[in-house]
């Protein structure tokens, strides 16, 4: 598989803050990346080096194999970072054009790309008129102009309404079903989960994790359990060896799976211990508390 | 190289203010027409200015040059402001993105600024030349283009002063300040000059030595006052006893100082943007 963007030991440093620490990861062709963390954990710093905006302190990185300079390269990528910048007094169209300039793109895209951001009715209208959905649309069609062989997005949906991050969405999805690498840089969950197929978790500018969504968390999954006798229940369950943490939660038992274990097995077993379950729930971890418990680890071992 | 000097110009000519005040300032020049018609008491001597010769070849290329010298400060408020524009617009961050280079972002602004400098400077002999023709009182070939360094001198000047305000723009992020900077800077040589020949140098000529090297002076120095080369200043002077005994000419040593600093300024511009995390 191609290559796109090889991250190594990068690593920046504000005086004293590292904002990035140590992050190493792989972008492949054709597929879609998250890069998901809390506000302030090292993602626009990490797409800004990447970028060609900031310095960075130590480490590497190197677009397409390492082939081309960094802002030849650039060329070849369409990127979004936080605002969408344009200049104020130039209409839409012009502001594409500008960019068509840099990035060395024949004029004709212009029209394609502001087709598929649905601005074409308004490209004559000055950029500083735009509202910030349809500004956040004009970037994205601004990114597309080149055909770019990735599509870098940071919180592409910060800010709007919720009509605007539908719309933004839409768009992403259809970029992504063409078959275009997209790496987007988010903290909202959902909107990694619903749109990424690998993910890396970044926290206080160090990798948590770096792979597939889907194998974010290793484990089995856990189940939640009521029943009149609670004190012989945990009993029976931390004797287990399939089980690993449990917890109370209010009225009820969680426990956590170590193997792969099905509900109904699960009530057969405990039934045969004289125990009869009032409540019984078996769950996978949202990616919200894989992500929520990824980052809690880490503050706990510090 | 065409690319860039394109992209830069896109930038400008739509930007209204710009394109007014570029206007505005390719008007003033023409104005210089204008001081003909200037009269004044001096003295009690009538003085009609243009009786004075400063339309005479090949006097009008020195005072032309130097009087437009003046005008530099309406391109100057358009340089800063493109430089400064970028930062709060945030578009110089978008640029490097769509992949122009730190290198390629300052060198387009650097040509812009020298074909500023080349317009200015073309215009300035188109109409010195429309006046002379008009009111010298000679218009051989032979005298029409003598002291034609000062042309170049004044190109040079151009070049010097807007590369400064390039370095203040880029340094300092906003075009107040910045324009600001450039007036608390000609303050500040003015004071390292006071400083230096009335305490530290007192009695010798080591001070005016030693301020000739600074930017500011060293473009004002370029071109040298005119008024007091013309006859009817002269002949007034001589009458209250004075004597004027001062070098006119353009000195290669003052061109190669702009030169330089124009050169510190665009090479620091770039090191500034290297340096710094946008």
């Amino acid at each position: 598989m191609e290559t796109i963007l090889k991250i190594e030991n990068l690593t920046k440093k504000y005086g004293k803050l590292i904002a990035v620490n140590d992050v190493s990861f792989n972008i492949e062709k054709g597929n879609v990346y998250g890069i998901l963390g809390p506000n302030g954990s090292g993602k626009s710093t990490t797409l800004g080096i990447v970028l060609n905006v900031v310095n960075k302190t130590s480490g590497d990185f190197s677009w397409f194999g390492g082939k081309l300079s960094t802002h030849e390269a650039l060329k070849k990528v369409g990127a979004i970072i936080e605002h969408p910048n344009f200049y104020p007094y130039m209409t839409a169209k012009q502001n594409l054009e500008l960019v068509c300039k840099i990035k060395g793109v024949a004029k004709n895209q212009v029209q394609k790309s502001l087709e598929i951001v649905d601005l074409l009715d308004r490209q004559d209208d000055k950029f500083k008129g735009f509202s910030l959905g349809m500004k956040q649309r004009l970037a994205i069609a601004s990114a597309l102009l080149n055909e770019p062989e990735i599509l870098i997005l940071d919180e592409p949906t910060n800010g709007l309404d919720p009509q605007g991050i539908h719309q933004i969405r839409g768009i992403i999805k259809r970029i992504a079903a063409n078959g275009t690498t997209i790496l987007l840089a988010s903290h909202l969950l959902d909107e990694v989960e619903k749109v990424c197929s690998h993910v890396v978790v970044l926290r206080k500018g160090k990798s948590l994790y770096v792979g597939k969504v889907d194998e974010m968390n290793a484990s089995f999954g856990f189940v939640t359990m009521q029943c009149d006798n609670m004190p012989l229940l945990k009993e029976v369950l931390s004797s287990h060896k399939g089980f690993g943490k449990i917890t109370e939660e209010g009225e009820y038992i969680v426990a956590y799976l170590n193997e792969e274990m099905d509900a109904s097995s699960l009530n057969k077993l405990l039934f045969e211990k004289g125990i009869s379950l009032s409540h019984l729930v078996k769950r996978k971890e949202s990616l919200e508390e894989q992500f929520l418990e990824l980052t809690k680890n880490t503050t706990s071992t510090k | 190289m065409i690319r860039l000097l394109s992209i830069e110009l896109d930038k400008i000519k739509r930007n209204k203010a710009a394109k007014v005040i570029v206007s505005v300032y390719f008007l003033l020049i023409i104005a210089i027409a204008l001081i003909a018609s200037i009269e004044f008491n001096f003295a009690n001597v009538n003085f009609r200015i243009a009786d004075q010769g400063i339309f005479n070849f090949p006097f009008i290329w020195h005072f032309n040059t130097y009087v437009a010298g003046i005008l530099k400060i309406f391109l100057a408020i358009v340089i800063v402001s493109m430089m400064a524009n970028e930062y709060s617009y945030r578009t110089l961050k978008q640029n490097l993105i769509d992949g122009l280079s730190k290198k390629e972002f300052i060198f387009s602004k650097f040509i812009t600024v020298v074909g500023f400098a080349l317009a200015s400077t073309l215009f300035v002999f188109l109409v010195s030349f429309v006046l002379g023709m008009f009111f010298s009182d000679h218009t051989e070939a032979i005298v029409i283009f003598r002291d034609m360094e000062y042309l170049f001198a004044y190109f040079i000047k151009l070049v010097g002063f807007f590369s400064f305000c390039l370095f203040l723009g880029i340094l300092v992020k906003r075009s107040a300040f910045a324009l600001g900077f450039l007036i608390i800077w000609q303050i500040i040589e003015g004071i390292i000059y006071a400083v230096m020949k009335w305490q530290l140098f007192k009695d010798t000529e080591l001070a005016d030595k030693i301020i000739n090297f600074f930017p500011l002076e060293a473009m004002a120095d370029l071109i040298v006052e005119p008024v007091t080369r013309l006859g009817g200043v002269r002949t007034i002077a001589n009458q209250v006893g004075e004597e004027f005994s001062k070098s006119y000419a353009v000195n290669w040593y003052t061109v190669l100082i702009v030169a330089a600093w124009s050169a510190i300024f665009i090479y620091g511009s770039y090191k500034i943007l290297k340096k710094r995390d946008l």
